[in-house]
């Protein structure tokens, strides 16, 4: 794995220091988390409901974002970023999802996709061009999907055709998260269908390029707040220096911040089930029924406990999967098991918490309803439950043991 | 033991699910986002006997078994949910009471119109402060002379807005508790009687839950349902009728969600295969469908006991509690199976997956049916009795 050159220590160094627990945060972090806590709390909190309901995400909000750094949150300080751990982004998005699951996954895919990828990948040139603005004022979309192909990625047929030093692309590309905001797009498409994954190749393009626009806009479940938009590219040209990496090695880009995109949607659907934690604990120590606050029952304390439980396991496999990442360490499988049960305590955690509240959390008055609908597509997006089975299983039967 | 259903009830449902798929199922989305009751659809069902169906023939009924009834409420949430919510409200809260408390006079003025769908009827016992702790009724009715004289609001009523008749729950003497709750029928445009506020709800969108207001609504002594105190005591045994409808809701839900899956495993390609062949697929679908089948038994169980005179407080309570969680459980496989396109609105599993949560919740949630089972176990000696 490549990243294990890119870790803020060498292996050896790690090796040597003493283990400190993994909810453990540094100075550096705690402030990090408390700043991110403070805007969720004071600015995206009392709005979360009204951009469900409009299914549109507030530009002022958004504008706070960029402010305070979070959608450039790894990028280097000379190029405007913040120059924070990969744990860092970890924090935000779990931090963001408590109140609204569609601004965290607007951080997540701007920080683990868009930046990872470019400053990944990315020659200087490229570097220079596209991390300062989206460090200050552009979102990035990921745009790989498309209608025939979800998990079997690779299959994708939209099509780059060489023209000179140029490629124009025509194709369609589905569920692409952040597209109706979006100034940059990361696009993958094949230069020749008939090599399989050898072919694909990832391009940047930029929103004003002619032969890109954005098709429909999806109505959605949950995560309303957050666009989900199919990009069209009709003949749409770009230049070598649009180039991704390099042609044909597109596919690798692809699967590597996949791998490490899981990771920052475990960390989504860990601070979505505190979000919905908190609102049951709340109300189990508030409502009355048969002369007792409910937290009184032993059926409702043994499902607060399970509950923070659950969500006490889930952080951890995103903590260690994130730091195992930052530490330069091979994570793919923790990733991949990271991702899956936090999707899955997001979705039982949600569940139990609208129960909690019984009927009034099945009204849009309290804050549970939204998390229910928004859990859902943890187990679906950057890999389904499946998909990240078949990954921790491959893991197992090749190495023919875990640890 | 006889584990199928007659011709007739295979006729029945055949029928009850050509009407759905061909009046209902072209407009549910639509329904859905206006959260509009389709009064229509409502009218029609009336037409087909559907609305009357437990009660007895001279009262306008079908005389179906509960059986049967169980049968009807599972092929309509198949297709949608809410309308099947708002029937079952209808049916075993609303008209059910008044059939099993009411007296001659008033079964004959209130069924017949409720059975062919004339009237719509709703049924309020919650209150804001007094959910679960349904015995903690604030709501009260003072005699005044041969009046009547309600105070209160109830909370989270079923077809409240839409409704012609509502059976109330209120207290008429305090110190006997939940010996002091009397049931009465309040006709809409009674003076003081009003729907508050409706709820903006995840799922059950086009079935109107609301706030009913009481105040100073005098009713004469005749709108008195049952014997004074005596309303909750009715009232329970009509949740025992209404959580099988709730079992039966769920189980057609699990059904509806799981034929939308496996339609769609068969034909959804991914790495050159109909999702269908992979093995991961196909243990969810047998997952599912022996869930399923085992819940609408569990439903069908309580549903002959209770055809047959036999109590059945425990046997409805496993049957609701069992299948609204295999339901919740069997429509998150569902979207999970469709993956992306279970997320959006284009796709029927996106809305079995909201409508689905009220069954955990509504006529006592998951956890009050396990208090019901473990208290009806611990009574007895012999639990399998």
């Amino acid at each position: 794995m490549d990243t294990a050159t890119s870790g803020l220590f060498p292996r050896s160094t790690i090796e040597s220091m003493p283990a400190p627990p993994l909810t453990h945060l540094s100075e550096e972090e705690k402030l990090f988390q408390a700043s991110v806590e403070k805007f969720t709390r004071e600015r995206l909190a009392p709005h979360a409901r009204g951009m469900d309901a409009a299914g549109v995400f507030r530009k002022d909000l958004l504008d706070e974002m960029f402010t305070l750094g979070l959608m450039g949150i790894g990028i280097p300080e000379s190029y405007g970023g913040q120059d924070g751990s990969f744990f860092q982004s970890v924090l935000a998005i779990e931090e963001l999802a408590k109140a609204d699951p569609s601004a965290s996954v607007i951080v997540d895919v701007q920080n683990t996709l868009v930046n990872a990828a470019i400053q990944q990948w990315g020659t200087d040139e490229q570097k220079g061009r596209w991390l300062p603005r989206l460090a200050r004022d552009t979102v990035g979309a990921y745009a790989l999907s498309e209608a025939g192909s979800g998990s079997d990625a690779f299959a994708l047929t939209t099509r780059a055709i060489q023209d000179g030093s140029d490629h124009r692309l025509t194709g369609r590309k589905l569920w692409i998260t952040n597209a109706a905001e979006a100034g940059l797009f990361i696009v993958f498409a094949t230069v020749n269908p008939g090599e399989g994954y050898k072919g694909i190749t990832a391009f940047v393009i930029e929103r004003e390029t002619s032969g890109l626009a954005i098709g429909k806009k999806e109505d959605k479940l949950g995560i309303r707040a957050s666009s989900t938009c199919e990009v069209i590219l009709d003949d749409c040209r770009v230049a070598a220096s649009n180039v991704l990496g390099e042609v044909g090695k597109g596919y690798k880009i692809a699967i590597e911040t996949l791998n490490e995109g899981r990771i920052g949607i475990g960390a989504q659907m860990t601070g979505l089930a505190q979000g919905a934690f908190e609102h049951a604990l709340a109300y189990a120590k508030q409502r009355k029924q048969f002369g007792k606050t409910i937290g009184e029952f032993q059926g409702v304390q043994f499902q607060l406990a399970e509950m923070a439980t659950d969500i006490e396991a889930a952080r951890l496999l995103v903590y260690n999967a994130a730091r195992l990442r930052d530490a330069g360490l091979p994570f793919l499988t923790e990733a991949a098991m990271a991702k899956l049960f936090a999707s899955q305590i997001g979705e039982r955690t949600a569940s139990r918490a609208v129960e909690v509240l019984g009927g009034v959390g099945f009204t849009k008055d309290y804050p549970v309803e939204k998390l229910y609908r928004d859990a859902k597509i943890g187990r679906i997006y950057e890999g389904t439950s499946n998909m990240q089975r078949m990954t921790i299983a491959k893991r197992l039967l090749e190495r023919g043991e875990f640890r | 033991m006889d584990f199928g259903y007659t011709d007739d009830q295979r006729q029945l449902r055949n029928a009850i699910r050509k009407f759905a798929e061909a009046e209902m199922k072209p407009h549910v989305m639509e329904w859905d986002e206006s959260q509009e009751f389709p009064i229509e659809v409502f009218r029609a069902l009336g037409k087909l006997g559907v609305l009357g169906a437990v009660f007895p023939e001279e009262l306008g009924g079908a005389a179906y078994s509960y059986a049967e009834y169980a049968i009807i409420v599972e092929e309509l949430a198949r297709v949608d949910p809410s309308i099947a919510l708002s029937v079952a409200a209808h049916i075993s809260l609303c008209a059910n009471h008044i059939f099993v408390a009411g007296n001659d006079e008033q079964r004959k003025r209130y069924i017949p119109k409720l059975a062919t769908g004339e009237w719509i009827g709703s049924w309020a016992l919650t209150e804001p402060e007094s959910g679960s702790d349904a015995g903690g009724t604030h709501t009260k009715a003072v005699r005044d002379g041969d009046v009547w004289v309600l105070n209160g609001s109830k909370t989270f009523t079923t077809n409240g807005q839409i409704a012609d008749v509502c059976v109330v729950m209120a207290m008429t003497e305090r110190s006997a508790s939940t010996h002091g709750i009397s049931a009465f029928l309040v006709e809409k445009g009674t003076p003081g009687f009003r729907p508050g506020k409706k709820e903006n709800k995840l799922g059950m969108r086009c079935s109107p839950t609301n706030e009913m207001i009481l105040t100073d609504c005098r009713v004469p002594t005749s709108q008195l349902c049952g014997k004074q105190g005596e309303g909750f005591v009715d009232a329970l045994r009509i949740l025992d009728g209404g959580r099988i409808s709730i079992a039966a809701l769920s189980v057609g839900i699990a059904q509806g969600a799981f034929d939308a899956a496996l339609h769609y495993s068969k034909q959804r390609k991914q790495f050159g295969r109909f999702i269908s062949e992979f093995q991961a697929i196909q243990h969810k679908l047998a997952d599912m469908a022996t869930e399923i089948d085992a819940a609408r038994l569990l439903t069908q169980r309580a549903a002959w006991m209770k055809d047959n005179g036999i109590d059945v407080n425990k046997e409805s309570s496993m049957a609701k509690l069992f299948s609204s969680e295999i339901a919740v459980r069997v429509c998150n496989e569902a979207v999970q199976i469709h993956g992306g396109y279970g997320f959006i609105k284009d796709y029927p599993v996106e809305k079995f997956y909201r409508d689905v949560k009220l069954c955990t919740i509504g006529e006592g949630t998951s956890e009050i049916q396990k208090l019901v089972i473990a208290r009806q176990l611990l009574k007895s000696d012999l639990p399998h009795a």
